[in-house]
């Protein structure tokens, strides 16, 4: 080959794809996965449920991060998206016998869709704005879920049978739901990982930070806004659809503005433009309210509420976003 | 036709609550650029104090008065230790406090004031007019909102410290170097924010009857009344408000039962605002490069 | 003449980087200096570190008292004027109402002041009730300097008032400055890209190279020096 082409190909190699993680990364990722999977052997019953549904919760945050951290399109509705994957789920299990791991790809597709059907007029919307229009979303919903109610069952919600564990791994429904998910978690989260840190995430992140620079350097803005949009309902679309496998059970309450703005808290503690900060956020959806019971059980979400503030006062970037600024912060000051 | 006017004059009523409520959020909106998703419940909070003075055997305007007072020095106060460690920090930090706060106050009324229903007296005698096209309360709740935007208008627009709060809400640096005290201002626009949102809760407590979630969807309807009027403009935002009570109304009566009533009406006015994405009087931020 | 302003080992930083290396000040009152430069030498952050717009250490002396703790609304109440880097107008607001900013801690010689102003730049009158934002880059860069003096300033702080600016514009502006240091009785500290024209006007001029005073004197002096006639006056 000429001295020219190798050098095409070089670079060419560069710009093909996102940089492979480095071995020490592997190993570490892969050893967290390994302890995550055998965590179920030392917890009862009950507190695998709960972490089956923070790990739930990690893969709608992060769906909210892609869209809000990454792109800095804001939304309050992430609730709504959750509720319409749970319902494709359910209504494909109870009325069409589809087997429960099938409705994830219909339930991803149906919300990527969704999403970028909202995510089409969304681009005409800023700050406050975007966040109505996303607020009517997650407020519509339950409405509309008791209204068209042939199909949602209405008020009373859709009961599904329960999930059965394949029986040739003697495990019990709670763990095997838990490890599903995880893999379901692991899966997304490498997925995740792929798109923000390549091209795509690279346009997220210069239409958030400068979208008339982006639009000066060829980024097409309109295009990757609704990407965004669409890819982040695909992912809180499948976490609803797995909510509704774990759980059992859809009722439109369980899906009211109270969970989109769960959502986006557990998004801003966690750190709102990192990947590892969606599972602080699931964390402290699922864990936060039972320990202000604890505390107080005459008015637990006033110390929920406080507890929030305390957060955003300590780590205002989030804890995952927080320990990123002070690694750089001491990198630059004793190297 | 009696039945359009009866039920237009009522959502006007509706829409003038919203559009105080509304005029809370744009005031702090326009001093820090945040919206606080805890004014309504600031609102109810501040009602209960009005109620607990009225019970105490005080006349209502003098209960009316003191709360005014204590609501804005109350407001003040969340502005100088609540929101001002998140006041440099990413706007969603912010946004998780406002949040917080809303939490805090709703549970706290809910834990020491119980979640039964009270009754709240009311300024306002409650008789028909004009042939019982609308009633003394609606024309009352009217005028109380006009007369506050109008005292706000004179305020900014005639007196020192309403131009300096203008100042430093524009440009917060610009004004320190004219010896403005930005922080300050900002504590007082958060005060009158709160008084606002005060007269806004007595008012509607007579109709709703007081309880800790009074005002969550008198809330909902003033945001949504807020940035149809334009987000940064006092008159848009009570426009909007009225607008808001009445397309409810009118939805509610003619359109949908109540069900779906909710939906349709943002869904109206997220139309409206798809052609206007700044609201009927909003300005476009000129953004230069 | 005693020094109105001294700073004193000076160092200013943004986040971690230290970008005034610790410099040392003198402005004569009644006087004009200027500090010179290339761009990104440091010298707007001296203007800045003097207000506290910008994190500093060392010692800052106002007319004797040590002001280097003060918050920017505090140093501007002790009569310090800054016309800072891009004009600062409230563009959303009134030429009229600029003016009353300016205004804003001295109550009561506002109208007075006001008549002065509209004086020193009648255009600014013919604008009074127009959107600051709508005025030219030549009468923002004016209308700053009014609001400036509204504060009836002991020491003006002026950040490359001809930045952006035609030149017959700046000649103007600069015959006002001149007029104003006279009649108004004000230390003037500039800073200033354009060397040549701020040397004909400054007492005393210093010249700062990446946060620090590579030399100091008279302007005349600093103007016949071979090392900045080569490098900023271009011959």
């Amino acid at each position: 080959m000429t001295q020219e082409s190798t050098a095409t190909a070089r670079v060419s190699a560069a710009a093909a794809g996102p940089p492979s993680l480095v071995t020490w990364q592997w190993t570490a990722a892969a050893a967290l996965v390994a302890f995550a999977a055998a965590l179920p052997l030392g917890v009862s019953n009950y507190h695998v449920f709960e972490l089956t549904m923070v790990m739930i919760y990690a893969i709608a945050v992060l769906g909210l991060n892609i869209l809000t951290g990454y792109n800095g399109q804001i939304s309050l509705g992430h609730g709504g998206f959750f509720a319409a994957g749970a319902y494709t789920a359910a209504i494909l299990m109870h009325r069409y016998g589809v087997p429960y791991w099938a409705t994830l790809p219909p339930a991803a597709l149906i919300c990527f869709v969704l999403g970028l059907l909202f995510g089409l007029p969304a681009l005409r919307f800023e700050g406050p704005y975007l966040a109505l229009v996303t607020l009517a979303m997650a407020v519509a919903m339950p409405q509309m879920l008791k209204y068209f109610d042939t199909w949602t069952g209405g008020q009373q919600g859709i009961n599904l049978v329960k999930v059965q564990p394949p029986v040739a791994l003697g495990i019990g429904r709670d763990v095997w739901l838990y490890l599903f998910v995880l893999a379901v978690l692991v899966i997304a989260m490498r997925i995740a990982a792929n798109i923000l840190h390549g091209r795509t995430g690279r346009a997220f992140v210069a239409i958030r930070d400068h979208p008339i620079a982006a639009a000066a350097m060829g980024i097409h803005t309109a295009r990757y806004k609704t990407l965004a949009f669409g890819i982040s309902t695909l992912f809180t679309g499948v976490a609803g659809a797995l909510s509704a496998i774990v759980i059992g059970f859809v009722a439109p309450e369980s899906f009211g503005l109270f969970l989109s703005l769960s959502f986006l808290v557990g998004s801003a503690i966690g750190g709102i433009a990192t990947i590892p900060g969606a599972i602080v956020g699931g964390l402290f959806i699922e864990f936060v309210p039972n320990f202000a019971n604890d505390i107080s059980d005459a008015a637990p979400w006033a110390v929920y509420g406080l507890a929030m503030l305390l957060f955003m006062y300590a780590m205002p970037r989030g804890v995952v976003g927080s320990v990123g600024h002070w690694l750089t912060w001491s990198k630059q000051k004793f190297l | 036709m009696h039945q359009f006017l009866q039920q237009t004059f009522s959502g006007l009523g509706a829409g003038a609550i919203y559009a105080s409520l509304a005029l809370a959020l744009v005031m702090i909106y326009r001093a820090t650029d945040l919206v606080n998703f805890a004014q309504g419940e600031m609102a109810m909070f501040s009602t209960y104090i009005a109620w607990t003075l009225v019970n105490a055997g005080l006349p209502f305007w003098a209960a009316f008065f003191i709360t005014l007072f204590i609501s804005f020095a109350g407001g003040m106060a969340i502005e100088r230790i609540v929101i001002r460690p998140v006041e440099s920090a990413p706007v969603l930090s912010a946004v998780v406090v406002t949040l917080g706060l809303l939490l805090i106050f709703n549970a706290t009324a809910g834990w020491i004031y119980t979640y039964t229903l009270q009754e709240f007296p009311s300024p306002f005698p409650d008789r028909p007019l004009f042939g019982a096209l609308m009633t003394t309360r609606d024309l009352g709740v009217i005028a109380v909102t006009l007369a506050m935007l109008a005292l706000l208008f004179v305020f900014f627009r005639f007196t020192s410290t309403g131009l300096a709060m203008r100042a430093a809400a524009q440009n917060p640096e610009s004004a320190r170097l004219c010896g403005v005290r930005v922080g300050r201002m900002l504590a007082i626009g958060w005060g009158l924010a709160a008084a606002i949102g005060a007269i806004a809760g007595i008012m509607v407590a007579p109709v709703l009857f007081l309880d800790p979630n009074m005002m969550s969807g008198v809330l909902l309807y003033a945001f949504t009344g807020a940035l149809l009027g334009g987000i940064t403009s006092p008159v848009g935002a009570v426009v909007g408000g009225l607008i808001v009570g009445v397309t409810e109304n009118l939805v509610g009566t003619y359109l949908i039962p109540s069900q779906l009533k909710l939906t349709v009406a943002l869904g109206l006015i997220i139309l409206v605002l798809v052609f206007k994405p700044n609201g009927l009087f909003g300005t476009a931020i000129v953004r230069r490069v | 003449m005693r020094p109105i302003l001294q700073l004193r080992g000076i160092k200013a930083f943004y986040g971690q980087s230290e970008v005034l290396h610790g410099i040392d000040v003198a402005i004569e009152e009644g006087g004009m200096t200027v500090l010179l430069g290339a761009n990104g030498a440091g010298k707007t952050t001296a203007l800045r570190a003097i207000c506290g717009t910008v994190r500093r250490e060392g010692e800052i002396l106002f007319a004797g008292q040590r002001i280097e703790r003060r918050a920017t609304e505090d140093v501007a109440r002790l009569r310090i004027a800054h016309v800072p880097e891009g004009r600062g107008t409230f563009v959303g607001l009134t030429v009229e109402e600029n003016l009353q900013l300016g205004g804003y801690a001295i109550r009561g010689r506002a109208a007075a002041n006001m008549q002065r102003m509209y004086g020193y730049f009648p255009v600014l009158a013919a604008y009074r009730r127009r959107q600051a934002g709508a005025l030219s880059g030549g009468e923002q860069q004016m209308l700053a300097i009014a609001r400036a003096l509204m504060m009836e300033p002991r020491l003006l702080l002026l950040d490359e008032p001809s930045f952006g600016l035609a030149p017959r514009i700046v000649e103007e502006i600069f015959a006002i400055i001149e007029r104003i240091r006279r009649d108004e009785h004000v230390s003037v500290l500039l800073v200033e890209q354009n060397a040549s024209l701020a040397l004909e006007l400054a007492d005393h001029a210093y010249l700062i190279e990446t946060g620090s005073v590579v030399a100091s004197g008279t302007a005349k002096s600093l103007a016949d020096n071979p090392q900045v006639r080569r490098s900023y006056l271009g011959y």
